[in-house]
């Protein structure tokens, strides 16, 4: 009940509701009393966000009523919806995308279906046209991911047109430092269509190249081939090879921004968008630039890829495990070329506090741009 | 009244949430803004949406009792639907960023947009929060702290006794509130 009592006091405080021995009194006992103190000063900040939220509420309601008003005149060419109509203009503006995603999800389970009737009839002839069959459904697959690349590529080039297209930027980090491979997301990468730059924290650029580019992981390897960059000591992290635990806390390092930004949150679900597997779900904030950030967790470890986005709902990021990492390097690895990739890790970060973490990585992560 | 006082007094209406200074920011600059966003790949829906936060925005300028625009109220409107229309056509997408121009261009009002959205979400934990504590906290609190109600008319809607009863019936409930809201909000820190 010592709560109750507090939040009596000071309400009286804030509405000068007191007598003046009485302000005296409670003044005095804030100044000697440091946790009273603390406790006060919470529940100002409280009461304060209380107003705002009252006043805000009552706004949007005054707001309603103009809008009301506006659009019966005829004023307002449509009126804003409020509250549930809401999620009825949502739906009319993802309806595309959830059909799309639909007919994604009968195509896959008529597949299956198709695969278990034929099998359970063992049948010679049943088999051959199974081949064929699968053949026909991988072909159908492979339409229907070329027309969403290209649903894809035209609502990005939509969304473009006002702005100046030479111009993109991501994040990526560095995991192998004696030749210098920097990871990031293939649709980082692939927005390069001349030129390739990373720079680092200090504004310093040095040209870049892709040297693999998995797009169904949405990795890219980058290799700086440019001699002025300096060697760097072995990366402080270690690439996770389990999963990330969920309600494990971490935070990211990218560029939304023309300096480095940090950000923070946690793991909110153990796969991604429509149970994808490739990906973990975070509850963080993330913006554009942000994609191909490295994804830490408290211990130090790296356990994703910062990559996309809910499009409609605050605050939910998907990032792609780390262990897809490792995986997309074993592939890289079969071009010759790229035979000598290895992670030169030194695990510093287990330990360290959050700040001197972070003082660490940031040597490692890099601005990805180009034209 | 020159156009600067015309204005801070529409801004003052404003912070005071009245519907006359609403109706006339609605009646003088909707059309700009509309005509901005329909032709940036916009829909009218999409219109309304960016001109109904853009009046929050300035609502919550208006409230901290920040009423120096630096500029006229036009060209501030103006900038901070393009900045919000802009926000959301790169949310749409996936991260790769192509704006850099024209995010340099509107930087003079980025710090009042970046304001709302932390107060935006202070809002929506606040909202949360209050459909978590349940009946009749929710009403009671909201009588008091949004319909700003004296405690004797609340005692009375609500069917306590007398005011003091009221009143120890909403601190309790505003404990509650508090431990939901400060529980998010440290985790959404």
């Amino acid at each position: 009940m010592e709560d109750v009592l507090l939040i009596d006091a000071v309400e009286r405080f804030v509405n000068g509701e007191m007598t003046p021995q009485e302000k005296i009194y409670f003044e005095d006992l804030r100044k000697n009393n440091p946790e009273l103190d603390q406790a006060v000063v919470e529940h100002l900040f409280f009461l304060n966000e209380m107003n705002s939220y009252g006043a805000t509420k009552n706004f949007k309601h005054s707001l309603h009523e103009v809008q009301t008003k506006l659009a019966n005149e005829g004023f307002v060419f449509s009126a804003p919806v409020v509250g549930k109509t809401k999620l009825v203009q949502l739906w009319n503006k993802y309806k595309k995308t959830v059909a799309v995603a639909a007919s994604i999800a009968g195509v896959v389970s008529l597949f299956i279906a198709s695969v278990v009737s034929a099998v359970a009839k063992k049948d010679p002839t049943n088999t051959t046209l199974l081949v064929n069959k699968v053949d026909a459904v991988a072909v159908k697959n492979a339409q229907i991911e070329r027309k969403l690349n290209k649903l894809e590529a035209d609502a990005n080039a939509e969304a473009k047109k006002p702005m100046i297209q030479s111009k993109f930027n991501g994040t990526g980090f560095l995991i192998d430092v004696n030749n210098n491979y920097i990871i990031t997301n293939a649709h980082v990468a692939m927005e390069a269509k001349n030129q390739l730059i990373v720079e680092n924290k200090k504004g310093d650029q040095f040209e870049a190249h892709a040297v693999y580019v998995d797009q169904q992981r949405d990795i890219a390897i980058l290799q700086i081939k440019d001699k002025s960059f300096k060697k760097l000591p072995p990366i402080p992290f270690q690439i996770r090879k389990s999963s990330a635990y969920l309600g494990e806390q971490i935070y990211m390092l990218g560029f939304p921004k023309k300096e480095i930004v940090y950000g923070e949150g946690y793991v909110s679900a153990r796969n991604g968008h429509n149970m994808d597997t490739l990906f973990c779900q975070l509850s963080t904030t993330a913006n554009a630039g942000s994609s191909g950030s490295p994804v830490i967790a408290k211990n130090g470890d790296l356990i994703g890829i910062l990559t996309s986005k809910e499009p409609n709902t605050q605050g939910v990021i998907y990032a792609i495990k780390s262990v897809n990492i490792l995986r997309a390097i074993e592939e890289a690895k079969k071009i010759d070329a790229n035979a000598s990739i290895k992670i030169t890790a030194a695990p510093e970060l287990k330990g360290l506090k959050r700040e001197d973490q972070i003082e660490k990585m940031e040597n490692y992560v890099f601005m990805i741009k180009g034209n | 009244m020159n156009i600067i006082e015309e204005e801070k007094v529409l801004l003052e209406g404003l912070a005071k949430e009245d519907k006359q200074s609403i109706e006339k920011i609605y009646r003088e600059h909707y059309n700009m803004v509309q005509s901005y966003v329909t032709n940036n790949n916009g829909t009218s829906d999409d219109a309304a949406d960016i001109f109904q936060e853009l009046m929050i925005v300035l609502f919550e300028k208006a409230r901290s009792g920040n009423l120096e625009l630096h500029c006229q109220l036009k060209t501030y409107i103006y900038a901070v639907s393009r900045r919000l229309w802009l926000k959301k056509l790169t949310q749409a997408q996936r991260f790769a960023q192509s704006d850099v121009e024209h995010m340099e261009e509107v930087a003079s009002v980025e710090e009042d947009v970046e304001m709302h959205e932390k107060r935006q979400n202070d809002f929506t934990l606040m909202e949360t929060a209050m459909s978590k504590i349940g009946e009749p906290c929710k009403s009671l609190l909201e009588a008091y702290y949004v319909q700003k109600k004296q405690m004797q008319a609340i005692a009375a809607d609500f069917g306590y006794t007398n005011a003091d009863n009221a009143k120890t019936q909403k601190y309790k409930c505003l404990v509650r509130l508090k431990k939901l809201f400060f529980a998010q909000y440290k985790n959404a820190e």
